[in-house]
C-alpha cells in the first residue's frame, strides 16, 4: 500500500490543472513543484551525505543557461536545454568535484558558496555569451496556459522522486550515510569515498540543472543575479530541506510547500511585503535553534508539545 | 609460510619529529602479533602507515606479497585489511545493524546478502540484541565491539586491532578475549596494540615493542617479559 | 615611465585598502579561532557600523574618524548580545547537519541586510567630509621625481588608524590577562577550563570584539566608498577569503590576508577590468584552498617547526 502512495499522490496531482484555478495559483503549484525538486537534490548531497552545499544556484543557473543561449544562439527550442544541462552540469559537477570534494567541513561549505558567487559574476560578465546583465527573453513561449508546464514539471518531480529514492536505499545510499557520519571510518572499510562524493554532487547537480533548464523555458526569462542568487536560489535550498527535514525523502515536498507558500504570504502582506527577507531569516535563525532536524525530522518533538498541551 | 604483511624500514615523520624511525617486522599468516610500548612509541602511527591513513616517510609496507604503501585506506581495505580505532567511531546516526550492513557492501553483492552477512557477524560479537540501536546510544563495551564487527564485516584476511580492550571493565574484558580468539579460528590474522598487559601476553603468539619510534624488541611474550630493556622503557608505567 | 607608475600606483592602492582587509578578516578570524564558528553574517554587522557612522556624520556632523571611538562600543554590545542570545543556545542543538551555526549566521546576515534595506532604503549613501579629495602627490616631496603617484588622505589615514587598531590589539592578545585568556580557548578550550579561564565569558568577549573590529573597518571604509544595504554580502565574502588565505582562525595570517588579498584585487581591476575584480577575488580563495590550504599560517608554522 505505501508503495503507491507516491504515485496516487502524483496522480491526485496530476488532476489540479482540471480544477479550474486561477493562473496564479497554477504558477504557485508549478513553484512549489519546482522547488521540491531542487530540495530533494540538495537533500542527496547535503542530508544524506553531509556535503552542505551553500551554492546550489551554480547548478540551477547553469541549467537554466543552457536553455536560454540554446535557444538565443542557436534558435533551438528551449526544451533542448534540458538534456544539454544534464551533460554541461555533470561535466561541471565533475570538474567542480575534483576541486572542492577534498575540502572538509566550513572549507568545503565556503568553497561551494564561492562557486555559487563566481559563476554569478562570470555570467554577468561574458555578455558576448549571455547578455550581462540583460538577461536572455524568451520571445515565444511553447505554451501560454500553463497545464502543459504543470505537468511537466510534475513529472520532472515524480522521476527525481524515484531517482533519490533508488539512490538512498542502495547500497550507494548506505555508502553516502557513511561518509556523512564518518568519513575517515567509512574509508577504513573500504568505501571509495571520493567516488562516492563525486556521485552524490554530480546527481545532485544534475536534478537541480535540469529544474533550472525547466525555469528558463517556464518563465521565459533569466538573468544572472536571479538564476545565481545567492540568497534566493542557494540559500532557499537549504532552508526548504531544513523546514521539512534533512535526510528524509519527503521532507523536501514539505518543506517545499510550506516556504513557498510562506514566500507568498508574506509577499503579499501590503506593510511586510519587502520585508520577507527579514521573516525568512528569523525564521531560518528559530527553525536552527528549536527544530534543527526540521518538521518531519523533528515530528517527535512536535507530537510531544502537542501532547504536554493536551494534558494540561 | 611467506609473510602476509611485511614491514620494511618504515619511517614517519611530522614536521621535525620522527614518529617512527625505520621499524621492520613481519607477520606470518594465522598468528596474533601484539604491539606495544610505553604512551607515544609510535603504535597508531604505525597503524595509520600501514592502513594508509598516510604512507610512511621512508621504508615500504608489503601485504601479500604486494607494495602496498601509498595506496588509499579503501583500496587496502579491499585487498583484505581492516582495523578498529582507538577512540571508537560509530556511524553514529545509524543503527548497530546498519552500521555493519555499510560494510558488509565491501563484498557483498546485493543489499539482501550484506544484511545476512551482517546478521551473522552480529551474532558473532554477541551485539544481535542490540542491532535495531542507534550506535550512538550504545554504552563504550558494545562500541568497541561494534568497531570489531564492522571490521570483520569486509572478511578481512589482517586485521588491525587498535586498544580494542580498553576502558573494559572485566567481564567485558574476558568477553572481548574469546572474540579476538574465535576470529583467530575462523583463520583472519590479528595485530592488536593493546595496553592491558594481561591481555596480550595471553593472547599473543609473538610481540613487538616500540618506543620512542623504534623497535625495541621482538619475541614471544615469553621472551618480552624477561627482556631488561623492556621493563626499563616500562618502569615507572602503570599496569 | 607610465607602466611603472600603473604598478607602483596599483600596488600603493592595493596595500593601503590591505590594511581595511586585513582589519575585517581579524574580527572573523579571532571568532573562527576561539569559538570555531565562522560568521557569514560579519559583513552585514560592518554593514550596520556603516550607517551608525553616516548617520553619526549626517545628523551629528561627527567625522566618520571619530565615529571609530562611538561605534565599537556600541558594536561590542552587538555582538555580544547576538552571542548570548543566538549562538550559545545553538551550542546544546544537536542536528543532522553540523554546519547549523553557519546556517544561524547566514540567517542573521539575511535579517540584517533585509532590516536596513526597510529602514535606510537602497540608496547609496556617503560621508562627504570635508578632506575627502585632499590627496598627497609624490611630486610635492620629491620635485624631479621621474614618476607621479598619489595617496589620497582618506586612504592613508584609514590605513593608519587600522595598523594601530591592529597593533593595540596585538598588545591586547599578547599582554593582557584577557587577551591571554583568550588565546588560550582558541588553542584548547578544555584545557583552558581547567585552567581557571572562563571559558563562556571569553567566547561572549571574543564575539563582541570581533564584532567591535569589524565596526571599527566599517567607520574607516566609508570615508572613501559608497554605503548601501547589500554591502554587507561583499564584505563577509572578503572577510573569509582573507581568513582563508590566512589560514582558518590565525590571527597573524588574517593580517597577511588582507594585504594579500587587497593587493591581488587591485592589480586585477587595474590589469583585468573593473567588474573582473570579484572573479579576481574567489580565484585566488580557490588557488589557496587547492595549493594551500592551511593559509599563510601553514607556512609560518612549517618555518617555525623548521622543515
Amino acid at each position: 500500500m505505501q508503495r503507491y502512495a507516491p504515485l496516487a499522490v502524483a496522480a491526485l496531482l496530476a488532476l489540479v490543472p482540471f480544477l479550474g484555478l486561477s493562473s496564479y495559483l497554477m504558477h504557485i503549484f508549478i513553484l512549489v513543484i519546482m522547488w521540491a525538486i531542487i530540495g530533494m537534490a540538495w537533500n542527496l548531497l547535503g542530508g544524506f551525505t553531509g556535503l552542505v552545499s551553500f551554492g546550489h544556484a551554480a547548478f540551477f543557473g547553469l541549467g537554466a543557461y543552457c536553455a536560454a543561449i540554446v535557444y538565443h544562439h542557436f534558435a533551438w527550442s528551449g526544451w533542448w536545454g534540458l538534456p544539454l544541462s544534464v551533460v554541461v552540469v555533470a561535466l561541471f559537477s565533475l570538474v567542480m568535484g575534483f576541486v572542492v570534494l577534498r575540502l572538509r567541513g566550513p572549507y568545503f561549505n565556503l568553497s561551494t558558496l564561492a562557486i555559487g558567487e563566481v559563476l554569478r559574476v562570470t555570467a554577468q560578465n561574458l555578455d558576448k555569451l549571455t547578455q550581462g546583465d540583460l538577461g536572455i527573453l524568451l520571445s515565444q513561449r511553447t505554451w501560454t496556459e500553463k497545464q502543459n508546464y504543470y505537468w511537466v514539471v510534475l513529472l520532472l518531480a515524480l522521476g527525481t522522486y524515484y531517482a533519490v529514492k533508488a539512490l538512498v536505499g542502495s547500497r550507494r545510499g548506505y555508502y553516502f550515510v557513511a561518509i556523512r557520519e564518518d568519513q575517515d571510518a567509512a574509508e577504513s572499510l573500504g568505501i571509495n569515498t571520493t567516488l562516492n562524493k563525486t556521485i552524490s554532487l554530480t546527481v545532485s547537480g544534475v536534478l537541480t540543472g535540469i529544474a533550472g533548464a525547466f525555469y528558463f523555458n517556464y518563465m521565459g526569462y533569466i538573468d544572472p543575479k536571479v538564476v545565481f542568487d545567492l540568497p534566493g536560489i542557494s540559500i532557499l535550498a537549504i532552508m526548504i530541506v531544513m523546514v521539512g527535514g534533512a535526510a528524509t525523502l519527503t521532507g523536501p515536498l514539505v518543506g517545499s510547500v510550506i516556504m513557498v507558500l510562506l514566500a507568498e504570504w508574506v509577499r503579499s502582506i501590503p506593510k511586510l511585503g519587502a520585508a520577507h527577507m527579514s521573516v525568512f531569516g528569523v525564521l531560518l535563525i528559530l527553525m536552527i535553534i528549536f527544530l534543527p532536524n526540521g518538521l518531519v525530522g523533528d515530528f517527535g518533538k512536535i507530537r510531544k508539545l502537542f501532547r504536554r498541551k493536551e494534558a494540561a | 609460510m611467506s609473510a602476509l604483511l611485511e614491514v620494511r624500514g618504515v619511517s614517519r615523520f611530522f614536521g621535525g619529529l620522527a614518529a617512527l624511525s625505520d621499524v621492520s617486522f613481519s607477520l606470518e599468516q594465522g598468528e596474533i602479533l601484539g604491539l606495544i610500548g610505553p604512551n607515544g612509541a609510535g603504535k597508531t602511527t604505525m597503524f595509520n602507515c600501514v592502513n594508509g591513513f598516510y604512507p610512511p616517510s621512508r621504508g615500504e609496507v608489503f601485504f601479500k606479497g604486494e607494495r602496498i604503501s601509498g595506496l588509499k585506506p579503501y583500496q587496502i581495505c579491499q585487498r583484505g585489511m581492516a582495523r578498529t580505532f582507538q577512540v571508537v567511531r560509530p556511524l553514529q546516526r545509524m543503527s548497530t545493524l546498519d552500521n555493519v550492513v555499510a560494510s558488509a557492501f565491501l563484498r557483498a553483492k546485493s543489499r539482501h546478502a550484506a544484511v545476512e552477512k551482517a546478521e551473522e557477524i552480529l551474532k558473532f560479537t554477541n551485539l544481535w540484541e542490540v542491532r535495531d540501536m542507534l550506535s550512538k546510544g550504545l554504552p563504550l563495551g558494545l562500541r568497541k565491539r561494534l568497531e570489531i564487527a564492522r571490521a570483520l564485516a569486509t572478511e578481512p584476511e589482517l586485521l588491525l586491532l587498535d586498544e580494542a580492550c580498553a576502558g573494559l571493565n572485566p567481564s567485558e574484558l574476558d568477553e572481548s578475549i574469546a572474540i579476538i580468539r574465535r576470529i583467530k579460528e575462523r583463520g583472519i590474522t590479528i595485530m592488536i596494540i593493546e595496553h592491558h598487559m594481561k591481555v596480550i601476553m595471553s593472547i599473543s603468539d609473538r610481540i613487538v615493542v616500540l618506543n620512542y619510534g623504534q623497535k625495541l624488541a621482538e619475541g614471544t611474550p615469553e621472551q618480552i617479559s624477561r627482556n631488561p630493556q623492556v621493563i626499563e622503557a616500562y618502569l615507572g608505567e602503570g599496569e | 615611465m607610465p607602466k611603472l607608475e600603473v604598478f607602483l600606483q596599483t600596488l600603493i592602492q592595493g596595500f593601503l585598502l590591505g590594511g581595511l582587509y586585513a582589519l575585517i578578516g581579524l574580527g572573523m578570524a579571532l571568532i573562527m579561532g576561539v569559538m570555531k564558528i565562522i560568521n557569514l553574517a560579519h559583513g552585514q554587522l560592518m554593514m550596520i557600523a556603516m550607517y551608525m557612522a553616516f548617520w553619526l556624520f549626517t545628523l551629528g556632523h561627527v567625522d566618520p574618524y571619530v565615529s571609530v571611538l562611538l561605534a565599537v562600543p556600541a558594536m561590542f554590545g552587538i555582538g555580544v548580545a547576538i552571542q548570548k542570545w543566538l549562538i550559545n543556545p545553538l551550542q546544546r542543538v544537536d542536528s543532522i547537519m553540523p554546519q547549523n551555526q553557519i546556517i544561524l549566521t547566514v540567517g542573521i546576515g539575511m535579517v540584517l541586510t533585509n532590516l536596513a534595506t526597510l529602514f535606510f532604503s537602497g540608496d547609496y549613501r556617503s560621508t562627504p567630509v570635508s578632506y575627502a579629495t585632499k590627496a598627497w602627490y609624490l611630486s610635492d616631496f620629491w620635485k624631479t621625481s621621474p614618476l607621479e603617484l598619489s595617496v589620497s588622505y582618506k586612504e592613508l589615514v584609514s590605513f593608519l588608524v587600522a595598523a594601530a587598531i591592529t597593533a593595540a590589539l596585538w598588545f591586547f592578545l599578547q599582554k593582557t590577562d584577557t587577551g591571554k585568556s583568550i588565546r588560550a580557548t582558541a588553542q584548547d578550550k578544555d584545557a583552558a577550563l581547567l585552567m581557571g579561564v572562563n571559558v563562556e565569558r571569553m567566547r561572549v568577549v571574543t564575539f563582541g570584539l570581533g564584532t567591535a573590529l569589524v565596526g571599527a573597518a566599517g567607520c574607516l571604509f566609508i570615508p572613501a566608498y559608497y554605503l548601501f544595504p547589500d554591502l554587507g554580502g561583499q564584505f563577509t565574502t572578503i572577510a573569509f577569503v582573507v581568513t582563508i588565505i590566512g589560514g582558518l582562525g590565525s590571527t597573524t595570517g588574517a593580517i597577511f590576508g588582507g594585504l594579500i588579498l587587497a593587493v591581488f584585487e587591485s592589480f586585477t581591476a587595474t590589469y583585468v577590468g573593473m567588474g573582473w575584480a570579484t572573479v579576481g577575488r574567489f580565484v585566488i580563495f580557490v588557488a589557496v584552498l587547492i595549493f594551500l590550504p592551511g593559509g599563510v599560517y601553514s607556512l609560518i608554522r612549517s618555518k617555525k617547526l623548521g622543515k
